[in-house]
């Protein structure tokens, strides 16, 4: 990898995280599209993805923690309930074709940015942080 | 409880599937169907991310998927910027912000699309 090339990566990991502290995601709807320009496949880059995204949780989670806004029984129970379906997932994009994979994920940020567009045109929802 | 755990299966299979967290579906689940508070929804989201992305984190690493040097490269810078953007929400107006972000990810998609 040259130079500029890890620079960008490191400028596009920050804008994600900015991203992710400004609506509270994990980061990986821009690490995924990221990962696959530095070369990864799909797959791959979707696996990386869920690696990189624990330090910005973690980062996430420590902030709103200090807010108060972190139920931790309500967290255990939905992130021990997640296993089985990440599981699934797994087998799923394991055995899909990249390119099926790859538009599924390309139709999701479409959806994503649909939302937003939806959610800025009226008050928000929701907050999406403090 | 049920709920919980039915939205926590579902963000389950969203995170792995798509390499994703799974924010995007466990913060509008818990408001509209476990009556959370918005804030509340936020923060409880991304403790609850870092159990499902920690887990598909080890099954994708078993199956040969994860590259750790790429993993870095990204999510370090990104632990920094989380922690920026969080601060930056008090400044700016999350309209404009917002309607970039949507513009960014159609460009995305259309590339990973076509690509």
């Amino acid at each position: 990898m040259s130079i500029s090339t890890a620079l960008l990566a490191i400028l596009l990991g920050l804008a994600a995280g900015v991203l992710a502290g400004f609506f509270g995601v994990g980061g990986g709807i821009l690490f995924v599209p990221t990962l696959v320009g530095l070369g990864l496949s799909q797959l791959d880059a979707e696996a990386t993805s869920l690696l990189a995204i624990l330090p910005t949780v973690a980062a996430g989670t420590w902030r709103q923690q200090r807010y108060g806004n972190v139920r931790p029984r309500s967290a255990l129970v939905l992130g021990l309930a997640s296993i089985a379906g990440v599981a699934a997932g797994v087998q799923i994009a394991t055995s899909l074709p990249e390119d099926t994979l790859r538009r599924l994920f390309a139709l999701l940020l479409l959806g994503v940015a649909a939302q937003l567009a939806w959610r800025s045109r009226r008050p928000a929802p929701y907050p999406s942080d403090p | 409880m049920p709920k919980l755990i039915a939205i926590g299966l579902v963000a389950g299979l969203f995170s792995s599937l798509f390499g994703v967290g799974g924010g995007i579906v466990i913060v509008p689940l818990l408001i509209l169907v476990a009556g959370f508070d918005g804030k509340v929804a936020t923060g409880t989201s991304l403790a609850a991310i870092g159990i499902t992305a920690l887990a598909g984190t080890i099954l994708y690493a078993i199956e040969g998927n994860v590259d750790v040097a790429h993993a870095t490269l990204v999510g370090v810078p990104a632990a920094v910027g989380a922690i920026a953007g969080a601060t930056v929400q008090q400044r700016i107006s999350p309209r404009a912000l917002t309607l970039a972000f949507a513009a960014l990810l159609s460009v995305l998609a259309a590339w990973l699309l076509v690509g």
